[in-house]
């Protein structure tokens, strides 16, 4: 191992050993880790404080091995009920839930909906690379209407989720979203979300140029990130824009941030008044 | 002015070509030659038209690449 040139971040915030990703060469989870690290290091935050709760997929890699706090790596779609019981049993703890499209907007696409309802203090980051990429490039529920995967060679005829929409209108506080190309914009979300009072939600468009990049036809992930730079729209120019303009297009953007009280809060007040 | 000294850790990338490509300066080129863990390392062709602005590091997905950054006066 090059001990020389390793990356600041790392040697404060990573497993000594598990420096490495576990991901393909290019993919966005990397930079969506290198942003939470940030927004740690920004906000100063006590590493020992703060639970990574995943679950199953490329991006549930993303806290575990890497990052050196208590890790919870769970079943399929369901690491945000997981995380609600971390946080009702310690509020004290920071819970961050690391998620992918499939784990959380397919198989746990309840326990999404049912959590931002909760309004429950944890925040979400889920990486959407509009693919199940890890089982070999099958069609997911976020992929774009027309897009050619292994299981639709004739092109995808559903259409995909809006998750930041859904989630709103389930009642989150923060809902966000970024693509690995916004970094700095994703930083100062996710320390808003580390900081919030109430369910966030932070939705990352990511690259996946093995799987989704080999079916569209795009194998550099430099060029996607690029792509996503012309075709995010600002949630402030989208407004005035129709459904037939914003075709194809990235909405991008702050969509909530309200205070609104939090289940853990209001169950440690009841216990409070109920002298427990 | 800045003194800027970029790290790359040949141990930790995999030779995706993030850095590459989004240098606004062109700083980075492909390396010819493959290394010992068989990917084409970026090499530094233009070190002195750095200016430190860091989209390599942020973007880099297995954080192989930092800035070190110090002010001097000219």
């Amino acid at each position: 191992m090059d001990q020389k040139h390793v990356h600041p971040l790392l040697v404060k915030y990573a497993r000594i050993g598990a420096y490495k990703q576990p991901h393909c060469p290019g993919c966005g989870n990397g930079i969506v880790a290198q942003c939470m690290l940030r927004a740690i290091d920004e906000l100063k935050l006590d590493m020992d404080k703060i639970v990574f709760a995943s679950g199953i997929g490329c991006s549930s890699w993303i806290p575990s091995p890497l990052f050196n706090a208590d890790v919870l790596h769970t079943t399929h779609g369901r690491s945000l009920a997981f995380a609600t019981g971390v946080k009702l049993s310690n509020p004290e703890l920071r819970v961050v839930v690391f998620t992918g499209d499939g784990d959380s907007a397919a198989i746990g696409g309840n326990h999404l909906i049912q959590a931002a309802r909760k309004n429950i203090e944890i925040l979400t980051v889920l990486v959407n690379n509009r693919i199940y990429g890890m089982t070999g490039g099958q069609v997911a529920p976020t992929t774009p209407h027309g897009v050619k995967t292994k299981t639709t060679p004739y092109g995808n005829l559903e259409y995909p989720f809006d998750l930041c929409k859904l989630v709103e209108a389930a009642g989150a506080s923060y809902v966000a979203r970024w693509t690995t190309f916004h970094t700095r914009q994703l930083v100062s979300s996710m320390k808003k979300g580390l900081l919030k009072k109430g369910f966030s939600f932070i939705e990352v468009i990511s690259q996946c140029p093995v799987q989704y990049g080999t079916f569209v036809g795009i194998r550099d992930p430099a060029e996607m990130l690029h792509i996503f730079r012309k075709i995010s729209v600002p949630f402030e120019k989208a407004k005035n824009m129709s459904r037939e303009e914003l075709e194809g297009k990235i909405v991008i953007g702050e969509f909530v941030d309200i205070e609104r009280t939090g289940l853990a809060e209001a169950y440690q007040r009841l216990l409070e008044m109920m002298n427990l | 002015m800045k003194k800027v000294r970029i790290h790359i850790n040949e141990d930790l990338c995999k030779g995706c070509g993030i850095c590459i490509s989004l240098c606004p300066n062109k700083v980075f080129a492909k390396s010819e030659e493959i290394s010992s863990k068989g990917v084409f390392l970026p090499v530094i062709i233009h070190g002195d038209k750095c200016i430190a602005c860091r989209i390599c590091e942020e973007h880099c997905p297995d954080l192989a690449i930092f800035i070190e950054a110090q002010d001097v006066e000219k």
